[in-house]
């Protein structure tokens, strides 16, 4: 066995370590960006092997959360992807205003920016007040800054930027009150908004959903994990619902494939077929 | 020991970057049957221009990899714009949003490691022109885990930087013009 095969089993060691411990399944993660979320783990520990994290992880629950933080790190931002959040109100939205009331699951919202970027496109469309929307991560501490809807305002002539882009049809200072260096969104964004808890690896489907919506998360995951996310979306929608992925991800090589249509192929919009 | 043959050809470019890639890729047969996969950095907004370009130009298939893409022979694949290209055990191409490496997404270093970390000596590491250093370290990468090294001669780059400081931190196998580059494949 040369030393590259058993560098593989340190960190299948490490990752069943925290699976043990923690209760995080990580081993269907793609495993050459989990590498080196590791490897950037060990240096900011001043380690060199993964081997050495084994025991820290175990016995520091600090250390776990700086893993995890590791393995979550997000780019996100609002309207991330402005074309998509236009997209989505031309070919999505006259869809949505022919039911009564309808279902979202935003799956790995992170820290939640693009939540409140549907929200305010789905109040300019007059529909806000007939969505439910379950926006879920397995990051609780992401979720904490999703909940309360404060963010840095460093960035706010780019944020308003991609709401135009986005299609928005005000100014984005309707929406959020700005208190020195940070921004809050209003409150009515987010009443219909659940925030909660859920892990693709091992949490269940989430009920009759009308459009779920998971940018940027699938490509973190392994073919079989990819899969395993894309039956619990299935299972989780509706009829003719909405699936739409991130602008470099694709049904194309997964168990979906000829169950859903493409709906919008630049903004990887797909739609179940029956 | 005998050295394995080459399945595998990753490729970094920088400024200058359409230009070389068109006369390395028009340069090579239709019959070329090894797997080439290209970081070239560009803007984060910018679109499929570049592979759809390369394509018309080349006699291989040349695609922007999409996630879980298998890599499949005579293909090359682009880096799309604003993600990290690797590779995976099971030879597939996988994409991340994480953080920019050298300041960049993608970057060349970021695909040069998870290759070298797949294909040890079956890969060949190419870096062309460029006005910054990344790919330096991954081209390193490459040659520690028993890979074959390429740079473009400075000379022949439009801009020297990139392979020079390549060329600095890594003993190199192969220094040629672009069309010597292509030679150089063409006889894998």
């Amino acid at each position: 066995m040369d030393a590259k095969q058993i560098a593989e089993i340190e960190v299948d060691v490490l990752l069943e370590a925290i699976r043990l411990r923690y209760d995080y399944d990580f081993k269907n993660y793609a495993r050459a960006s989990l590498k080196r979320r590791v490897h950037s783990l060990l240096a900011k520990e001043n380690l060199e092997m993964p081997y050495q994290l084994i025991p820290r992880i175990l016995y520091d629950q600090n250390i776990f959360d700086k893993f995890l933080s590791e393995m979550s790190v997000t780019v996100t931002e609002l309207f991330r992807d402005p074309p998509f959040f236009k997209s989505i109100q031309e070919v999505i939205f006259p869809v949505l205003k022919t039911y009564p009331y309808f279902k979202i699951w935003h799956a790995g919202c992170a820290t939640g920016e693009e939540v409140y970027s549907l929200a305010i496109l789905l109040k300019e469309a007059g529909l806000l007040d007939k969505a439910k929307i379950y926006a879920t991560d397995y990051n609780k501490r992401s979720l904490d800054i999703a909940k309360a809807g404060i963010y840095n305002a460093d960035n706010m002539e780019k944020n308003s930027e991609a709401y135009l882009k986005a299609g928005g049809k005000k100014t984005l200072n309707n929406y959020y009150t700005q208190q020195y260096d940070a921004f809050k969104f209003n409150d009515e964004l987010n009443k219909n908004v659940t925030f909660a808890y859920h892990n693709l690896v091992k949490d269940g489907v989430f009920g009759e959903m009308h459009m779920v919506i998971c940018r940027n998360v699938l490509i973190y995951f392994d073919k079989d994990l990819q899969n395993h996310a894309f039956t619990l979306f299935d299972n989780s929608m509706v009829k003719r619902g909405f699936l739409c992925l991130g602008s470099k991800e694709t049904i194309d090589y997964s168990v979906l494939k000829s169950q859903y249509e493409t709906f919008s192929k630049p903004n990887k919009i797909y739609r179940k077929i029956n | 020991m005998v050295k394995p043959d080459i399945s595998v050809i990753v490729v970094g470019v920088s400024q200058g970057g359409l230009e070389a890639l068109g006369i390395l890729l028009e340069a090579l047969p239709l019959e070329f049957e090894k797997s080439i996969i290209i970081v070239q950095h560009r803007a984060a907004d910018s679109d499929s221009y570049l592979s759809e370009h390369l394509n018309l130009i080349s006699p291989l298939q040349v695609k922007e990899a999409q996630d879980k893409e298998p890599i499949l022979p005579g293909v090359a694949y682009v880096a799309p714009a604003d993600y990290h290209l690797l590779v995976e055990k099971q030879g597939t191409l996988s994409l991340s949003d994480d953080e920019r490496v050298n300041y960049t997404r993608p970057a060349i270093d970021v695909l040069f490691d998870s290759a070298a970390d797949c294909y040890g000596p079956r890969l060949m590491g190419v870096v062309l022109t460029g006005n910054n250093s990344d790919g330096a370290r991954g081209l390193k990468t490459i040659k520690d885990l028993g890979g074959t090294t390429v740079i473009q001669d400075p000379e022949d780059a439009q801009v020297p930087a990139m392979p020079l400081a390549a060329q600095a931190i890594t003993q190199i196998d192969h220094t040629l013009s672009l069309v010597g580059i292509a030679k150089l494949l063409s006889n894998l």
